[in-house]
């Protein structure tokens, strides 16, 4: 009843979904910002009436627009590359998982469009006032927007308010708000949303800086710097609070990918927290070829366990603990979990020759017993383990996510301190004396998208091996189809994305050296 | 109040809904039309600018719509969306990446710098407007004719040909459905101009375009018509959901619902008297006419595919397989839940329809080009 899929095609599957997932999340980030800074912009064009707040607003507009186009490109295929390349993922849990994108082109897209039109043609088609609330209702859609993807990225992560229905083979919805309020959900979209805050806000200093280096459009680089560090830094101190709730969402759900992202092998009590390390070519265990020793490594003590469980002395367990099992501290060991899930997975193939042998008591007999509670905490909560034979599956790429984290976190902090001096120097009326620090400003773009994907990488790397997690391993997700097919697709995709996205960094960058229109 | 409906109501309720959006989808492919004549009626730059502006300001609608029909789809029946979208693979990611090359084409065709030079970003939207609708049509064609495909016991999907999905093109049936939807969208992106233009080139131009592009949409549509009522279809037993063939299926389904036979001929006239009072009277308001009757027609052939007891995805490799609106859906608490968020809809269209008259109060003129701030 089991067929894995050959090992190049989830490979090719994983890369196609990794590149339209990232490029995708090259344009995002900015639009969720820059369409809040555009509205108090706006905002304070309406109050004031001051024209040049009009004209300010105008000139993000066009970045926004050109930054918009592509994203929308990109975003279409990963709704349905669900679909195309996730086929049985899209069946086990489609009860699920396509309500939230329903709900998110019902409810959040038409909002989006519908405004964004207004907001692009309508300056002197509807009155002032009408313009405003159609730019805030653009910023409010694509947040939302953000929402519905994020509630259903959550549930992969922590899959909370369903059941297995063996009928249909399938899990099936039982509470909404379980779904959507759950923990996970809701932490992914402050974080990712406050991300975007972040990079838009580091977008326009970076851009307003520029001019001031150039000695040009001072009025409208001066008045957006104080816009956007003033927005910058009250959404990164969010952004750090957000953040901090997730990874203890992660220690408590996600305990593997906690290990990984921290380079943790061996648990302990009063963990510390690798504040900077750097991996050696060494094997720290020879069975797993992922798990290199550190040759560098700053530690601050007990940290980690405070930031897991807001205990000093609580144990984190490591990649071993959670692989071999802990009894002291209640962890069940990977090949436990493997039997536990070969368990279920044979029960639901009993039960399903039962039905086709037309045995009725039998099946009735051995659906009662698949939905039992017992049957559910106990064996299929480890479905997807079954699935596996060698334990080393079941650890994610340690350096990729380690390195991801640290890189995030290390800029995340950064951030913090460029919104805090612009501040300062914008005040003191210094920020264009400052050359060097006009250039720190050009260079955190590009370092903002790094810290950006960087976050991704922890959040999808870290997870693997699985689509759901305990539930659903990628190798089983995957659409059966010629390896060679998505091959295909992958460079189809890779070279359109590219080209496109070329385009559009050559078209931003004419578009801001041009100016805003005088 | 959802909850004491009986699941196969709800069932139905979706499929109206997702019928809702095809049709509305369908009729928002004027864009698409629109972007094929691009050359044919914008003959200086100044016409191109106007035509491709009135229609940049409608393109995300028909975008979303598609992208909503597809999360609709999801939500509602996601075996159609496992087994459809996983199986034909190659036709639904050669849909995709027509609509991702549109999506930048507005934005970027007259802009400085744009690599790729306005002319590729025009080829762009020629090719989005010609492709989209076709494999479109054509795939849903099958929803008549069927597909190679089956599933196994978890219901994972096995497609049965490699061409994956390519191979509807070899049932012409399918193809004058797509061949169809694309003069219909021609048709429907001429009434557009006329009704949104001011400029007397366009309209003009526009005006002489309708007799051909009807002529084919005619051809297409009527010989799709006729081959549906007279050929057989997917039959579901009521009692226990065994699928069979049944001569003239698609005949009985019109009158054996006949509201939905209203539909269809009320959705057929509106389309033509659309074509028709714009050619012979040279009414301005043509695209209202046949707009509503593209609405009603593709959702009468959307019931047909779906209600009465028919498999509205039908495998032909393995009858047992084929979906219908009872085996590929959701579980009653989702459908349920997703029934309530349904009850925003009007709220939403309503604010569609307000903001859409608004920016179309006024004719789009060569004036206001010159004016306009964000101009494609």
């Amino acid at each position: 009843m089991i067929e894995i899929a050959d090992a190049s095609l989830v490979d090719w599957s994983r890369a196609q979904f990794a590149l339209t997932a990232m490029y995708h999340w090259v344009f995002v980030p900015l639009t969720l910002g820059i369409t809040f800074i555009l509205a108090f912009m706006e905002t304070l064009y309406v109050k004031t009436g001051n024209e040049e707040w009009k004209k300010i607003t105008k000139f993000w507009m066009t970045i926004f627009g050109i930054n918009f186009a592509i994203g929308v490109a990109t975003g279409i295929i990963l709704e349905f590359e669900f679909g195309t390349n996730w086929s049985n993922y899209s069946w086990f849990v489609g009860d699920i998982f396509g309500a939230p994108l329903a709900i998110e082109g019902i409810l959040a897209f038409f909002m989006e469009s519908t405004f964004i039109a207004i907001m692009f043609f309508g300056w002197n088609k509807v009155g002032r006032k009408t313009h405003l609330l159609a730019t805030w209702l653009t910023a409010i859609g694509a947040n939302l927007s953000a929402l519905w993807i994020l509630v259903a990225n959550g549930w992969m992560q922590k899959p909370v308010g369903m059941v297995f229905n063996p009928e249909t083979a399938r899990n099936e919805m039982q509470s909404f708000w379980d779904v959507l309020f759950s923990q996970t959900a809701v932490d992914k979209w402050l974080h990712a949303t406050s991300s975007g805050f972040v990079l838009a806000s580091v977008f326009v200093i970076g851009i307003s800086a520029w001019y001031l280096l150039k000695n040009r459009e001072i009025m409208l680089a001066k008045k957006s710097i104080v816009v956007a560090s003033v927005f910058g830094l009250l959404s990164s101190v969010y952004l750090v609070w957000t953040g901090d709730n997730s990874a203890r969402t992660i220690a408590h759900d996600q305990p593997m990918k906690f290990a990984a992202l921290e380079g943790l092998y061996n648990g302990s009590e009063g963990a510390g927290l690798v504040a900077i390390g750097m991996f050696s070519s060494n094997v720290a265990d020879p069975t797993n070829e992922n798990l290199k020793d550190f040759s560098m490594k700053l530690e601050i003590p007990n940290f980690l366990s405070y930031m897991a469980f807001l205990d000093w002395d609580a144990f984190v367990p490591g990649v071993h603990d959670l692989i071999n099992g802990n009894e002291k501290y209640g962890y069940m060991s990977a090949n436990e979990k493997i039997e536990r899930g070969k368990v279920a997975i044979a029960k639901l193939g009993e039960f399903k020759e039962a039905k086709k042998a037309g045995n009725d008591s039998l099946a009735t007999a051995l659906k009662a017993e698949l939905t039992s509670a017992d049957f559910q905490n106990n064996y299929f909560k480890y479905f997807g383990y079954g699935y596996f034979t060698n334990t080393n599956d079941l650890i994610p790429n340690v350096p990729l996510t380690f390195y991801s984290f640290h890189i995030m976190v290390g800029l995340g902090f950064f951030f913090i301190l460029l919104f805090i001096l612009s501040l300062i120097y914008i005040w003191k009326g210094t920020f264009e004396k400052k050359k060097w620090f006009m250039k720190m400003a050009i260079i955190s773009i590009p370092l903002a998208y790094v810290a950006s994907q960087a976050g991704w990488i922890v959040a999808e790397v870290g997870r693997q091996p699985w689509v759901v997690q305990d539930l659903m391993p990628t190798i089983s997700a995957v659409t059966k189809i010629s390896s060679g097919s998505v091959m295909l697709t992958f460079w189809l995709f890779a070279v359109l994305f590219t080209v496109l996205l070329i385009a559009e960094l050559k078209i931003m960058f004419r578009q801001i050296k041009i100016g805003p229109k005088h | 109040m959802f909850e004491n409906l009986s699941m196969l109501a709800l069932q139905q309720y979706w499929w109206v809904l997702v019928s809702v959006l095809a049709a509305l989808f369908v009729f928002l492919t004027f864009v698409q039309g629109g972007q094929t004549l691009l050359y044919t009626i914008g003959k200086t730059e100044a016409e191109k600018t106007i035509i491709l502006n009135t229609l940049g300001r409608k393109w995300e609608f028909t975008f979303t719509t598609l992208v909503t029909f597809g999360g609709a789809f999801f939500a509602s029946f996601p075996l159609f969306y496992s087994t459809s979208f996983g199986g034909a693979y190659w036709v639904w990611l050669a849909i995709l990446i027509v609509f991702v090359i549109q999506a930048v084409a507005y934005e970027y065709r007259k802009k400085p710098a744009n690599l790729l030079g306005a002319k590729t970003f025009e080829i762009f939207l020629v090719l989005n407007g010609l492709l989209g609708t076709i494999l479109i049509g054509t795939a849903v064609g099958t929803f008549f004719n069927g597909a190679m495909f089956s599933l196994n016991d978890l219901n994972q999907v096995q497609w049965q040909t490699p061409f994956r999905g390519l191979e509807a093109v070899l049932t012409f049936h399918n193809v004058a459905l797509g061949l169809a939807v694309f003069f219909l969208a021609r048709i429907l992106g001429l009434l557009y101009f006329i009704f949104t233009v001011d400029n007397e080139a366009i309209v003009t131009r526009s005006r002489k375009q309708m007799l051909v592009n009807s002529a084919l949409f005619l051809v297409f549509f009527l010989y799709f018509l006729v081959w549906l009522i007279l050929k057989e279809g997917f039959a579901v037993a009521p009692e226990n959901g065994v699928v069979s063939m049944e001569k003239f299926k698609y005949l009985h389904n019109l009158l054996q619902m006949p509201l939905v036979l209203v539909i269809l001929l009320v959705g057929v006239f509106g389309v033509l008297w659309g074509i028709i009072s714009t050619i012979f009277m040279n009414s301005l308001k043509g695209f209202i006419f046949a707009g509503a009757g593209t609405v009603l027609t593709v959702l009468a052939l959307f019931f047909v595919a779906g209600f009465n007891n028919t498999a509205f995805y039908p495998s032909v490799y393995d009858l047992q397989s084929s979906l219908t609106i009872q085996n590929a859906s959701s579980s009653k608490f989702t459908l349920v839940a997703m029934s309530y968020v349904s009850l925003l809809i009007p709220f939403v269209l309503a604010y569609i329809v307000y903001f859409w008259r608004a920016i179309n109060s006024k004719k789009i003129t060569d004036e206001e080009m010159k004016e306009e701030s964000h101009v494609y």
